[in-house]
């Protein structure tokens, strides 16, 4: 019988230890058929986050670094930068890249850092148990956002990807979700541009995948993917936001 | 590079650690260490190294970090204000066992206070400084020639123990020139570093730093940092002794205060007093078991510092009050005179 | 317990691992044929795990593996 689906070699055989519907599973399996497709396994370096991120060097079999929170763009710069000829890639949540980690992802992707990020946003702290994240759409109820986010006490929803357009070292950046199989084709291409866009020595790239966090939402998986479709992706578009060709330093 | 040559403290840091093969370097400009950036902006990239301009304190010691895993060597640098934003990544530094030099070349505080020197970060140097069990190497260099041996020593005790190593400095250091010699770092031969992040290259993966949820396993790994603590303790001290090998008076200063110290016992020997100075090296590991040997030869201690009394917490354990110790300090970045100190001198001696 | 669930169909061959799913059901949502449902028995970490319903429905699409978060099906055709 042919082959339609089997779990991709780079992600350790066993069970994640993530919520029912929680996409942060489909995510790492996604990067783990790009690293097995473009056959990098042996040269790539994760570096891991703080949050429920956190967890993907538990079943990635890649080399990993872990580190403080919001700085794995800066942990990422000191591996790439002491051996270049490695892929190296962050993997971070809204609260880690978005609001502690602001200023080491704004000005690694200014540098055009040849590191690639993927960044998980679900629009709430998932850890910590659900309170407003810098992305935590208008009027989305949290647990620190008891009556929904308004802009006049708690700011505007951030547009990561629009904000790190502003870059000139950015080369590529794109938002995707992963609500059915169409979306997961698409960002799968996304994170193998995105990888190939560091391996060609581009520039900086990162890939934003939308993603739902049932248990913090207060939503069963399937109202989550629902919600994530009808209120999170007319906020933030999907699609590529910055395609660069050639070389940035050259 | 046997030749003697006139130079300034920080350069003399940048200098040294590209002799101790120190490959790459991040930091962020502040005053009074930035010469070390500008020497290795210039410097590393003749030597195939990488000078890296952070966007803030807290983003250079996580390059530090990265570059660190990856098994080179690596330093930054910076003054007050900025260690106290690196000590985050200091802290995940020490619980990750990875190899670094920090330079403080400390400045008055708290808060912005001044770019006089002082010693006042000594309590977040040698006491952890970020949060968790943990403790960094410290080194404290008094002349500009110390700053480029301690500097090679600095780099070698970060492989030997994996773990960070701060040398603390202050502006006055940083900015003096002395006519130094460039000697070659010459130690022991140490192990490979097999622990570096690679790539898996065919070989099971690596991990460099985890969450460690299980009290029980956290505990473990804190009690294998504490058995490293005590090894450092056993091997590391390092300590100049000055003056009276049986004075009636022990003073302990490291650093500049050592310096002007060493005027202290001169000045005093012309007046009749016998006076022993012990200069730490070292303030972790501290020499604890010298400084209560000659403390209780002499009866009688007097610690001067560039802060309000920090060390001296540390003679005193040292002593267990076994002897007197008294303390004498200038702050926010006054310097202590060799005539005060010596006139306080008369006051305890007499 | 059976750790998997193994069905030989006409066209397509879907096999979940009783023990890495969830129960959350977005394999039985996306499935264009209804060939899943929910087992009525928890497996050892206390999910109702999906299973193959009529496997005779299925055509191997593979949908339902495109998007299992716990990457706990896998999916043969021929």
């Amino acid at each position: 019988m042919a082959v339609v689906f089997e779990r991709p070699k780079t992600l350790i055989k066993k069970p994640f230890t993530y919520c029912p519907g929680c996409h942060h599973g489909l995510a790492q399996r996604i990067i783990a058929e790009v690293i097995d497709e473009l056959g990098i396994e042996n040269k790539t370096i994760g570096v891991g986050p703080v949050g429920c991120s956190v967890y993907i060097y538990q079943f990635l079999d890649t080399d990993f670094v872990m580190g403080a929170h919001g700085r794995a763009p800066a942990i990422a710069t000191g591996i790439k930068r002491t051996q270049p000829d490695k892929i190296v890639f962050s993997y971070q949540g809204d609260g880690d890249i978005a609001a502690i980690g602001t200023a080491e992802i704004l000005h690694a992707a200014n540098r055009g850092e040849l590191i690639s990020s993927f960044f998980i946003n679900n629009a709430v702290f998932g850890m910590t148990g659900g309170q407003m994240a810098p992305t935590t759409i208008l009027k989305q109820k949290t647990t620190t956002s008891p009556k929904g986010r308004e802009p006049k006490s708690h700011g505007f929803p951030l547009q990561l990807c629009e904000v790190l357009s502003a870059c000139q070292g950015s080369a590529y950046l794109s938002r995707v979700a992963l609500t059915n199989p169409k979306l997961i084709n698409q960002a799968k291409r996304s994170i193998k541009k995105a990888l190939l866009t560091q391996i060609e020595g581009r520039g900086f790239s990162l890939v934003e995948i939308l993603s739902p966090c049932p248990t913090n939402w207060g939503m069963s998986p399937q109202e989550a993917v629902d919600w994530l479709e009808k209120e999170m992706i007319p906020y933030y578009p999907l699609g590529e936001i910055a395609v660069k060709e050639g070389i940035l330093h050259a | 590079m046997e030749k003697k040559i006139l130079m300034k403290g920080n350069e003399a840091i940048a200098e040294a650690a590209v002799q101790a093969g120190c490959q790459l370097y991040f930091g962020y400009p502040i005053t009074p260490q930035t010469e070390i950036s500008e020497y290795l902006s210039q410097r590393l990239p003749e030597v195939g190294g990488v000078f890296l301009q952070a966007e803030s304190e807290v983003a250079a010691i996580n390059m530090v970090y990265g570059a660190s895993a990856s098994g080179a060597r690596v330093m930054t640098s910076s003054s007050g204000p900025g260690i106290s934003l690196k000590q985050e990544g200091i802290s995940y530094l020490t619980v990750a066992e990875l190899p670094c030099v920090i330079v403080n070349m400390s400045r008055g505080g708290p808060g912005l206070g001044n770019i006089q020197p002082s010693q006042s970060d000594y309590f977040q140097a040698v006491k952890g400084g970020g949060h968790g069990d943990y403790k960094l190497i410290v080194l404290a260099p008094s002349s500009v020639q110390e700053l480029i041996t301690l500097t090679h020593r600095a780099f070698y005790l970060a492989d030997k123990y994996r773990n960070p190593v701060e040398i603390l400095g202050d502006g006055m250091l940083g900015q003096m020139m002395e006519p130094v010699v460039f000697t070659k770092p010459q130690f022991p031969p140490l192990p490979s570093k097999d622990w570096a992040i690679k790539g898996k290259n065919g070989r099971e993966r690596k991990v460099v730093g985890r969450l460690t949820l299980e009290a029980q396993a956290l505990e473990e790994v804190n009690l294998r940092l504490h058995r490293k603590y005590q090894e450092i303790q056993k091997n590391e001290v390092l300590f100049e002794a000055f003056g009276s090998p049986e004075p009636d008076l022990l003073l302990v200063g490291f650093g500049t205060t050592a310096r002007i110290l060493k005027t202290v016992v001169r000045e005093g020997e012309k007046k009749g007093l016998k006076l022993g100075l012990i200069r730490p090296i070292t303030l972790f590991p501290f020499p604890r078991d010298e400084i209560n040997r000659l403390a209780n030869q002499a009866g009688k201690v007097l610690v001067v510092e560039m802060n309000l009394g920090q060390m001296v917490e540390d003679v005193r354990l040292s002593v267990e009050g076994r002897v007197p110790v008294f303390f004498y300090g200038r702050t926010g970045g006054m310097i202590p005179t060799a005539e005060t100190i010596l006139s306080r001198v008369e006051q305890i001696v007499s | 317990m059976k750790q998997k669930e193994t069905m030989r169909l006409p066209s397509g061959r879907v096999i979940i691992d009783q023990e890495f799913c969830k129960g959350c059901s977005l394999c039985i949502r996306i499935c264009p044929r209804e060939v899943l449902g929910l087992s009525n028995r928890f497996n050892s970490v206390g999910y109702y795990p999906a299973v193959v319903e009529s496997a005779e429905k299925c055509n191997g699409c593979g949908f339902c593996a495109q998007v299992c978060p716990e990457v706990a099906i896998s999916v043969y055709r021929g």
